[in-house]
Formats: structure tokens, sequence, C-alpha cells
């Protein structure tokens, strides 16, 4: 094969990518403490330790919930947004769009603090709920930004169609509607989860003593010897990431299949 | 208006206009349908018929006027509650359903029992000749496959009216006539009121019983085909439909039904005032339109007494069966278009070559 300098970019761009992935297993099966090379022989004791960790299971009971709510939540206001944006036309919704659209680029941190000071003012207080609020805030451009491709594929003289042949629109929703975007109603579903359980900036703001997941694995780092668990918990985590993918990228590819529509790539 | 006798009005359509914030896209509409014709809505893109068609079916409001069905008032019955059913553009199939799902669509709400329903879709399949393919997934089909599926869908209901909105405009030309043909039988086997939105005149002049011709939220003119086609009642319409020649010309004198004109490069004739447009005696100069097919070539030895004149071949467009010459008629400034069939006896004339051609009074029309 030809030397070519793409080729060595490329490369280099799938190691740097994904060098430190592989590194997480590697040391979370490691004997030793310290996390550094030689290794020092299997072990699995790093995975015992997480089973008996009271606060860390804490935290992920806390990071769950918080995840699958957000994701609901974002993705049915996302739903509504989008279909709201690609069917109807109304007065100054160009801004409209455009301000809920906002968070994706601020900073933030900004919208944290921000946000901090709001719930002080209505006396909110800080904890689960808060955290779920300022999570929607930030996932909610995500999902319609998804969804928004979603409907827009979506021929509108299909629903006209059911309609015509004496639907109402709310069974044309269900029949028509709901299961031609359910591809992206699945994607949307999934980056919202996977934004919320790792958002660590709102978390830490707006969170008081509630403790995610992101936030435990921050405070660990402070002791050296908790390091080969939190070796093993992103072990764990990767997996499930992968997993969680590969059931997102079935449920699409089926999706695509079964309607015909032309494979657009990934399941975003 | 050619009214077929004891025709049942279907669609009574009643000075109806629409406007979209400042555009006014339908003018004062008036038209009576009837029941079992084959209509079409033939124009140009943004005529408003299709908008026109989406207020018969309900989709568009409508902000001033009536539109009856049947005899009843259609104002605030929603498109789910109206006798009409649609064939879309886009045909519309519900991709994620079986052909047999997309046709029994409609009978979701029927309380026949599933048996029942169940041959209603057979019979609908079988009625557009898609016997088998029922099990089919409906994104799988071809486009004259789906156009099928859309039309039994729609006709399953037994509506009174059958909207078609452009349906055939997405099929190759070979796909398109066989079309054309069997919707023409299907209209006379189900005798349901087809109404037929289209671009295209050659279409609308196959199928069709009677064309009204929109221009600009407005109908030109609402005739059968024939009418249509042999007198078009303004320049426009006779210019949309099929191609027309026109030349200047001079009205003389006008009497007891028949008008004197002395028409530029063919001469002086007498034609029946039915070749005029109604309404208001032409005078003075106008401009005199034939067809291409009305003027012959005049080979060695056929005459056409003082029905002749003479010309040179300025283009010639050979199409098989047929010959297009473009001729520069003496005393005529613009080429006109004349058509030949091509038939033994009649060679197909070189550029430039001088010859007689014949013309009739009678395909003579005459505009303001």
């Amino acid at each position: 094969m030809k030397f070519s300098w793409l080729r060595v970019y490329s490369w280099l761009y799938l190691v740097f990518l994904f060098a430190p992935v592989f590194l997480l297993p590697l040391f979370a099966f490691n004997e030793g403490t310290i996390i550094a090379f030689p290794l020092q022989g299997f072990s699995l004791r790093w995975f015992a330790a997480l089973l008996d960790n009271q606060s860390l299971h804490e935290a992920v009971g806390n990071s769950l919930t918080i995840a699958v709510t957000v994701a609901v939540a974002s993705t049915a206001l996302g739903i509504f947004a989008a279909r709201a944006a690609t069917r109807y036309d109304f007065r100054g919704k160009g801004a409209m769009i455009g301000l809920i659209m906002l968070p994706l680029v601020m900073p933030e941190v900004i919208l944290a603090v921000a946000l901090l000071v709001v719930f002080l003012q209505i006396a909110l207080p800080l904890g689960m709920v808060a955290i779920i609020l300022g999570h929607i805030l930030v996932c909610t451009p995500f999902c319609i930004a998804i969804l928004n491709g979603a409907f827009l594929s979506l021929d509108k003289s299909l629903e006209e169609a059911a309609y015509d042949l004496g639907e109402t629109r709310m069974s044309t929703f269900r029949l028509i509607i709901l299961p031609l975007v359910m591809p992206g109603i699945i994607s949307s579903l999934l980056i919202a989860f996977i934004i919320s359980l790792d958002e660590f900036i709102m978390a830490f703001f707006v969170g008081g003593t509630t403790v995610t997941l992101p936030i435990y694995i921050f405070s660990q780092l402070r002791f050296p010897a908790g390091l080969p668990v939190i070796m093993a918990l992103g072990t764990i985590l990767v997996c499930l990431s992968i997993l969680l993918l590969s059931i997102a990228e079935y449920f699409r590819r089926r999706g695509v299949a079964r309607t015909g529509a032309k494979d657009t790539g990934g399941f975003l | 208006m050619t009214v077929v006798p004891d025709a049942k009005p279907m669609i009574e359509i009643r000075d109806v206009h629409k406007y979209y914030g400042d555009y006014h896209a339908l003018r004062g509409i008036d038209a009576v349908i009837n029941a079992g014709e084959f209509f079409s809505l033939l124009g140009p893109s943004g005529c408003g018929k299709t908008t026109l068609l989406r207020t018969i079916a309900g989709f568009e409001d409508i902000s001033s006027g009536a539109i009856l069905i049947d005899g009843k008032d259609m104002h605030e019955v929603p498109a789910n509650q109206r006798p009409t059913n649609m064939v879309f553009q886009s045909y519309a199939i519900f991709p994620h359903l079986t052909v047999e799902q997309n046709v029994g669509f409609g009978l979701r709400r029927d309380p026949r029992p599933a048996a029942e329903k169940a041959k209603a879709v057979a019979e609908a399949l079988a009625m557009v000749g898609l016997t088998g393919f029922g099990a089919r997934a409906a994104h799988a089909l071809s486009g004259g496959q789906r156009q099928r599926v859309a039309l039994a869908r729609a006709l399953i209901l037994k509506p009174k009216v059958l909207l078609l909105d452009e349906p055939l405009s997405a099929l190759d030309k070979k796909m398109r006539e066989t079309m054309q043909e069997e919707l023409i039988k299907l209209q006379r086997q189900v005798g349901i009121t087809f109404i037929l939105v289209t671009h295209d005149q050659e279409e609308a002049l196959v199928m069709s019983d009677r064309i009204a011709v929109m221009f600009e939220g407005e109908i030109a003119q609402l005739d059968d085909p024939e009418t249509l086609y042999r007198r078009p009642n303004s320049r426009r319409v006779a210019e949309f439909i099929g191609v027309m020649n026109f030349v200047p010309g001079k009205v003389l004198s006008e009497s007891g039904g028949t008008i004197e004109l002395d028409v530029q490069g063919l001469g002086r004739c007498a034609i029946a005032a039915s070749q005029a447009p109604a309404g208001g005696k032409p005078t003075g100069e106008t401009s005199v339109g034939f067809r291409p097919e009305t003027l012959t070539i005049l080979y060695e030895g056929q005459t056409a007494g003082d029905r002749e004149c003479q010309g040179t071949i300025a283009e010639v467009v050979y199409y098989g069966d047929m010959t297009y010459y473009d001729v520069k008629l003496d005393g005529v400034e613009e080429p006109v278009r004349l058509s030949m069939r091509n038939v033994p006896g009649r060679p197909v004339l070189d550029l430039g070559a001088r010859t007689r051609i014949a013309w009739s009074p009678g395909a003579l029309v005459l505009f303001r």
C-alpha cells in the first residue's frame, strides 16, 4: 500500500481518540494500586470493591434517576418544538427557535450560575429536582436538533392522507407520525440520557448535597488509592455505553428497513 | 357549457375566494361538477388549481363563497368527515405498513367484522390489478404500483368524489399513458365523480369529460375537451392547450351570423359568428388563430381553389408519424407552424422549399 500522510493522520487520530479508553480496562484488572506500567498481574478486587461501596451506589442511583427523567422530559419537549418548527408557521418563529437553541452555544458554567441564582431567588431547594431542571435546559436543544431532522423528512401528505381517510389529528399522530419518527425519538432519548449521565458543571452548581456519578468520581480523584476502583467503574460504563449504542443502532436499522427509508449512516 | 342531460350536480362551487395573507389565490371560482363526471382542473403552476382541489377536500378553508357537495354546504366540515378522498401527488403511501394495511387504513373505524373488511381490501386490490400484493411492504413498490395502492386506498371508502392531485406526474411517459387509460376505465367502472388536477394539457384532453382552464386564480374557460381545443375563448387558453398560430386580421363587416374577415397571408373569407369570442362584437384589427393541423401542404396536382396560399419552409422537425414545419407565409411576418401526417405520397419537404398550402375558414378562431 502506498504511503500517505492522510493515512498516518487518520491512524494517529484514532489512537488519540481510543487509547485512553483501552487504558481503562488495563488498569481496572491490574493487581497494583498505582496507575503505572509495568502491570502487576490480573485481579478482580477493584470490581469487588465497587460492590460494597454505599456512596457509589447512591451516586449511580441518583444519576440514573436524573438521566432517565431528563431523557423522557427533554425528548417530549423536543417533539413539541420540532413539530411546531417543521409544520406550522407563526409570527416570530425564527426568533423563537433561535432562543430555545441558544443553550447549545452558551457556556454551561454561565448557565449553571444563572440557574443557581434563579433557584435561590424562587427558593427552590437545591438537589435532585434542581439538577433535573438544569439538565433539561441543557439537553432539550440537542433533542430538538435531532427530532427536527426526523420531522423534516416526514412528508406532510402522509398526515393529510390519514386525516382524509377518516382519522382524527390525534390518531393520525399515533398511527402515522409517531412510528415514522421513532428512530429520531430513540436517538433523542439516548443522547439526552448520555449527556445528563456525565454532566458535571450543572450538577455541581445546583445539586446541593446530592451527589451524581461524575461528582462522585471527581471527589474520589483526591485519593490515589481509590483510582483503580474508578478505573473498574469506567470499564463498566464503557461496556454499558457500547451495549446501549448497539441496541439503539439495532432499533434504528430496523426502523429504516421497515419504512424503506434511505440509510443516512449514524444514529444521529 | 355542455351539460349531460339529466346530470345531477355533485359539487357546486359558488364564488369561492381564497386569500393567503395579501395573496389572492382564488378569485371568485364558479363551477358545477356533475355526478359521475371526469372533471379536470388544468393550468400552469401557481394558477390555484391545487388550492381549489384542497378546498374541496377540506385541507384549506375558503375566505368567502361556498362549496356544496351533493347538496350539502361543506362550511366547517373537516376533511375527515367529507365524502371525498384524495390521491396525493406523492401518493402518501404509509411506508411502515404493508400494502394491505395501507388499502384497509380507511376501514379502521368501520364496524364491519374483520373478515368482511379483508374481503373489501382484496376487492379493492383486484380492482387496481394488485391481487397478491397485499402482504408486500409498501415501500418496496414501484411508482406505478404505489399509484395503484393510493387509488385502492382512496376508493375503498366509496367516496362521492375522488380528488386526484397531479397523480401521474411522477411516472415516466409510458407508465403515464397506461395509467391514463386505466384511470378512465376505473372511473367508468366505479361511476364516482373524479376531479383531476394537472398541468399537462394532453393528459386533461385525453381523460376529461370537461376541463376548467385556470390562470391566476380564475377559471378562464370551462368546456369539454373538443370545444376547448377548437374554440378557445382567449389567446391565453389557445396557447396553453396545444399549439396555435396567430396572424393579424381585420374585421370587414358583420351581419346575420357571419363575419367578413381579411386575414394576413391567407386572404378574405367569411366565418361563422360562433368562431368569434362570446360577448361583444369584434371590430377592426384582431388576431386570427388556427391550429397546425388545419393547414395542409399541397403536393403536385392537388388544388384548393381560392383557399390556397404560398410560403417557404423555414424549419422541418421529423417525428416519424408526423412532420412539423415552420412555414414563412408570403405577406406574414412570423412563421406559422404546420403539421402533416406522414403517409405515402407526402414526401418530407426540404428546408427553404417553396410550397402551396391549403387552409380552411372553418378552422379559424377570432380573438379580441
